[in-house]
């Protein structure tokens, strides 16, 4: 029932992860362009003026944690079906990384946000959110939601489950 | 997980939240702390003096909130051009169409979120740090506080301002309004808040008020 709870969040999160990549983040127009950006674009920019270290945050923030967190969640509650039996404390651990991490893919929507708001300076630079912002968004709430929907006990009950049958009681 | 009765004796039983095992309750000495023998989570971790510092904490978090929303929090110049905006004008920055959702969304994780956690967490504790009976629904208030923790996000948001300051560095000269600082010592305290607080001592303590 909760497993069930976990996987319809966790279609939603993906669905809502494609145009978060395919549609632009942020648009922003100065006197000489006017240039959309994705999520991945944006990050590449950044690294071209030599702040490596931003580059990464938002990489690491908006690609690797997202992506990381879909084939935790669903490592997880395919482990949980199966009844697999080892590993219970490394998939806690798992689960708690997961849990933790899940919020600090939000940076970028607040960056596009920062920036829509401050950067309004008539035809010198304006910049404005684009489609993704919202997307991306849904889609760091809906994870955010199958993670917590995620019961972390179910991981050891299984174990426990096992223990009793093996001491002759029953389950 | 057996099916022998819990003997029902004074002893309190104390259930790991996250892995479900089971455990007699010990207070542990002060500063010390109960750890879950089997995922490692932290059951109880009484400090001397807990209530009144959060009840202090919290109503620091109260102020720096407010005032951080209406002051500017970040100045912008270039060409001759000037903006400045606050804090609730980033949050409200998504105006059209379906992006208003957004906007919400900010509003709600770094201010509404933060706000009324600490005001909940006020109307809970305030009463016990003057030794008084806990307030009516103060057990409901309590869970929905611990509920909406992961929702609150004042520390994503700065390490967001960190990234936004990188972006907008080459093409405007940037200014920190008053609310910056207030923001950034606003991230500071919610840290402190949440590392002091044991959940397990304030569940005992409203239990305590009870009977």
């Amino acid at each position: 029932m909760s497993l069930q709870r976990v996987w319809a969040w966790w279609i939603a999160g993906v669905l809502a992860y494609i145009p978060a990549n395919t549609y632009p983040m942020l648009i922003t127009e100065t006197l000489l362009s006017n240039d959309a950006s994705t999520i991945v674009g944006g990050a590449v920019e950044i690294a071209r003026h030599g702040d490596f270290v931003v580059a990464a945050i938002v990489l690491v923030a908006s690609v690797v944690i997202p992506v990381g967190k879909f084939v935790a969640i669903a490592y997880l509650a395919v482990s949980i079906q199966r009844g697999w039996l080892h590993g219970s404390r490394q998939r806690h651990r798992l689960y708690e990384v997961t849990d933790f991490i899940g919020r600090w893919s939000m940076i970028d929507v607040f960056v596009v946000a920062i920036l829509s708001s401050l950067v309004q300076l008539s035809v010198v630079a304006s910049i404005r959110p684009g489609p993704a912002a919202l997307t991306f968004a849904l889609s760091v709430i809906f994870t955010m939601l199958s993670a917590q929907s995620f019961d972390p006990r179910l991981i050891w009950d299984s174990e426990d489950e096992d223990k009793d049958k093996n001491e002759g009681r029953p389950a | 997980m057996t099916d022998q009765p819990i003997p029902n004796d004074s002893e309190d039983y104390i259930a790991c939240p996250t892995c479900d095992a089971l455990y007699r309750a010990r207070m542990p000495a002060e500063g010390g702390r109960a750890v879950c023998q089997r995922c490692h989570r932290v059951l109880i971790a009484p400090r001397s003096a807990t209530s009144l510092r959060i009840v202090a904490l919290t109503l620091s978090v109260t102020i720096l909130v407010t005032a951080a929303a209406f002051f500017p929090f970040l100045e912008i110049h270039a060409a001759g051009l000037g903006n400045r905006a606050s804090l609730l004008d980033v949050a409200t920055s998504f105006r059209s169409g379906t992006l208003v959702f957004v906007s919400v969304a900010t509003v709600a994780t770094i201010v509404l979120v933060p706000l009324l956690r600490t005001l909940l967490l006020l109307y809970v504790l305030g009463p016990l740090t003057v030794g008084k009976a806990p307030l009516p629904q103060a057990r409901r208030a309590f869970r929905l506080s611990q509920q909406m923790r992961p929702w609150a996000m004042t520390e994503i948001f700065a390490l967001g301002c960190a990234v936004a300051l990188v972006k907008v560095a080459d093409l405007a000269q940037l200014d920190f309004g008053p609310a910056f600082w207030m923001f950034a010592l606003l991230v500071v305290i919610v840290i402190i808040n949440d590392a002091y607080m044991c959940t397990w001592s304030v569940w005992n303590a409203l239990d305590e008020k009870d009977n």
